[in-house]
């Protein structure tokens, strides 16, 4: 194992622990570099698919395993995003200026929610951002003369300073590039004082308020970068799914979404980037396992929903801090060996925690 | 008299709203835990329904009581062998838990009951009854009676009976409940099976209107409305929150331009929660520090 020698306090804020996260990350920075160079198209494709869901699982963990505020309405936000970008390139501005446009839109909409947002906590803003996502659902349907409604709209290619991004290769590159930047983003936003005061909101608003931390501003400011972060991610989503239409931007994503941070792990980036890889994984595995099953269970249409419903519940009850956390357990397992005790990652007893007054 | 016949249609609609928050309620007031597959329930229990009325050709009541039963006996068991492990979590890992629990169930329902929208016969369907003028379509009657008979009926049960009052007291206080001696496990399972019974209800008096498939469980995240609108707590608040959802949601797809039909409900609730996040008709507060 290794040991950690910290000599200041900037030791503990710095972006690599220690030199081993440098070539790690290197590493890996540079196999998804020629990875268009080695896998098929398709795969390729996939990949880019699963880039955008993690940008987007990104600002959903800013929100959720950062700032504790729960939402159940962060696809509104990718349509809010997808349907701006799509827009304004269909009137003729350059990718590179209609993607942050497509953000700030995103943004607005977040400042927008954030304001009644604060007012609630708990099971009720989880409420509330469903019904806003149902909302922009039905607005998103019926202002035909900007969305075209059900009929939906075609989304160009996405073009550099003139060429048109049409090879699979080229949207890998720039999915890539997005990732690369919003995850620098929300790395050094959690090690500055503003992420220090959304953990801090997280953990206790109590707390976080007799420290000094004004929880209206630094929730408003979570809620708006989550929304631009998303934004981006839906744009990018738009241009993957080359057509847009209002079904592409259901509860079911909304779902997907917040799937994602659970699954990939609440409280970290990673959490959202492994959970990206599954949610953006699992339909592969389960097409290659419909080949192997008995007929009539491959030919149910339900089946991905319920897999996936069925790996979410198994996740909540044996392993909630999913599967980021997960790791950490099994890196301690051999750092500590043979010493690692099972109750290490252990918080606190169990009992019901109410919200109400007693 | 057309304003007269679209209430009519409103609180037959919000009575079914109701019925789905108020499982909803119960278990939210016993437990904490807010369950969002309540609308996945109600699709099992009209699809049971289904299965002993339409299929095996039962008498509409006797399927009715069956259906009820084997809900109940799945409440149960979804509280005994999935929900008790949750506790201590955060309320977050509840809201993911019964969200994907609704995933399952309608993967699970797609799969032994398939996907295409079904209905059975129900002594209700396609029946009126004038009244002067007024034409009352009798499938929503019996919404509006099923409720008002489930309503008294949970009303005599919480205040005569003594599970319902053990009930009422670990919903008050856990702890103290525990303390007198009530076994707070199982009547949380009780509780749950109650509110498949609930559930069962609205599925079953609502299936000659909205007929049966996989999906009508969407219908629930209304219901969140209703259970909003009635501020989470009181049992008659809660339907009359659905009665207002109901009505308000009938009255715009008259009179509203298209699309305000479908987010009334949420622009209701929005509303109650910015003025009165208790509700309207709360009777417990909120935490404050």
């Amino acid at each position: 194992m290794r040991i950690l020698f910290k000599t200041s306090y900037l030791d503990d804020i710095r972006l690599f622990q220690h030199s081993g996260s440098y070539l790690w990350y290197g590493v890996l920075v540079a196999g998804l570099l020629i990875v268009p160079l080695v896998l098929a198209e398709f795969y390729v494709g996939e990949l880019s698919q699963v880039f955008i869901l993690a940008v987007a699982g990104i600002g959903l963990m800013l929100l959720i395993g950062y700032t504790g505020l729960a939402s159940l309405g962060h696809g509104a936000f990718m349509a809010i995003g997808a349907y701006t970008n799509t827009y304004l390139i269909t009137k003729g501005v350059p990718f590179l200026v209609s993607l942050p446009i497509a953000g700030l839109a995103a943004l607005a909409a977040g400042v927008a929610v954030a304001l009644p947002a604060n007012r609630m906590t708990g099971i009720y803003l989880a409420i509330a951002t469903l019904a806003f996502s149902q909302i922009v659902e039905q607005i998103v349907v019926r202002w035909e003369s900007v969305t075209r409604g059900f009929q939906g709209m075609p989304v160009p290619a996405p073009d550099l300073f003139g060429h048109p991004l049409t090879q699979a290769w080229q949207f890998y590159y720039l999915c890539l590039a997005v990732l690369v930047l919003v995850v620098l983003t929300a790395v050094n936003l959690t090690r500055s004082p503003t992420g220090r005061a959304m953990v801090a909101i997280r953990d206790s608003e109590i707390s976080a308020q007799s420290l000094g931390v004004n929880l209206v501003r630094y929730k408003t400011i979570a809620f708006a970068l989550s929304a631009f972060i998303t934004g981006l991610a839906g744009a990018l989503f738009a241009h993957k799914l080359k057509f847009i239409s209002p079904d592409a931007f259901n509860i079911i994503l909304s779902i997907q979404l917040l799937l994602m941070v659970v699954v990939g792990g609440l409280g970290s980036i990673h959490g959202a980037i492994y959970g990206a890889i599954f949610v953006g994984g699992l339909p592969q595995v389960i097409a290659l396992l419909r080949d192997h099953l008995p007929g009539a269970i491959a030919r149910t249409p339900g089946l991905e929903p319920g897999l996936f419903g069925l790996v979410m519940i198994l996740i909540v009850l044996f392993e909630p801090l999913g599967i980021y956390g997960r790791w950490l357990k099994i890196r301690a397992y051999f750092d500590y060996f043979p010493l690692y005790r099972r109750a290490t990652f252990k918080r606190q007893r169990s009992y019901l925690k109410t919200e109400r007054v007693r | 008299m057309e304003l007269l016949q679209l209430i009519v249609g409103g609180v037959a609609q919000g009575c079914v709203y109701g019925l789905i928050a108020l499982g909803f309620v119960l278990i939210y007031k016993a437990t904490e835990m807010v369950n969002f597959a309540q609308g996945d329930m109600m699709m099992l229990g009209a699809f049971m329904a289904l299965t002993f009325i339409g299929t095996m050709g039962m008498n509409y009541w006797l399927g009715f009581l069956l259906a009820a039963l084997c809900m109940a006996a799945f409440g149960y068991l979804l509280d005994a062998v999935v929900l008790r492990r949750i506790i201590g979590q955060p309320q977050f890992a509840i809201v993911i838990l019964t969200i994907s629990l609704g995933f399952l169930f309608r993967s699970a329902a797609g799969f032994i009951w398939g996907h295409e929208t079904q209905v059975f016969e129900t002594p209700f369907t396609n029946k009126i009854i004038k009244l002067g003028e007024l034409i009352l379509p009798l499938e929503s009657i019996s919404m509006i009676a099923g409720t008002i008979i489930l309503a008294g009926a949970l009303y005599l049960f919480f205040n005569y009976t003594k599970v319902g009052n053990a009930m009422q007291a670990s919903s008050q206080n856990q702890l103290a409940a525990y303390y007198m001696g009530i076994p707070v496990k199982r009547i949380n399972s009780l509780i749950w099976a109650l509110s498949g019974i609930i559930a069962t209800f609205a599925g079953v008096l609502l299936s000659p209107v909205s007929l049966v498939d996989p999906s009508i469980g969407f219908l629930g995240i209304k219901a969140f409305a209703a259970a909003v609108v009635g501020g989470f707590g009181s049992l008659l608040g809660t339907v009359l929150g659905g009665l207002i959802v109901g009505v308000s949601e009938t009255l715009a797809g008259r009179y509203l331009p298209p699309g305000f039909k479908e987010i009334v409900a949420y622009l209701i609730m929005l509303g109650v929660l910015l003025v009165r996040p208790q509700g309207l008709f709360s009777t417990i507060q909120r935490k404050k520090v």
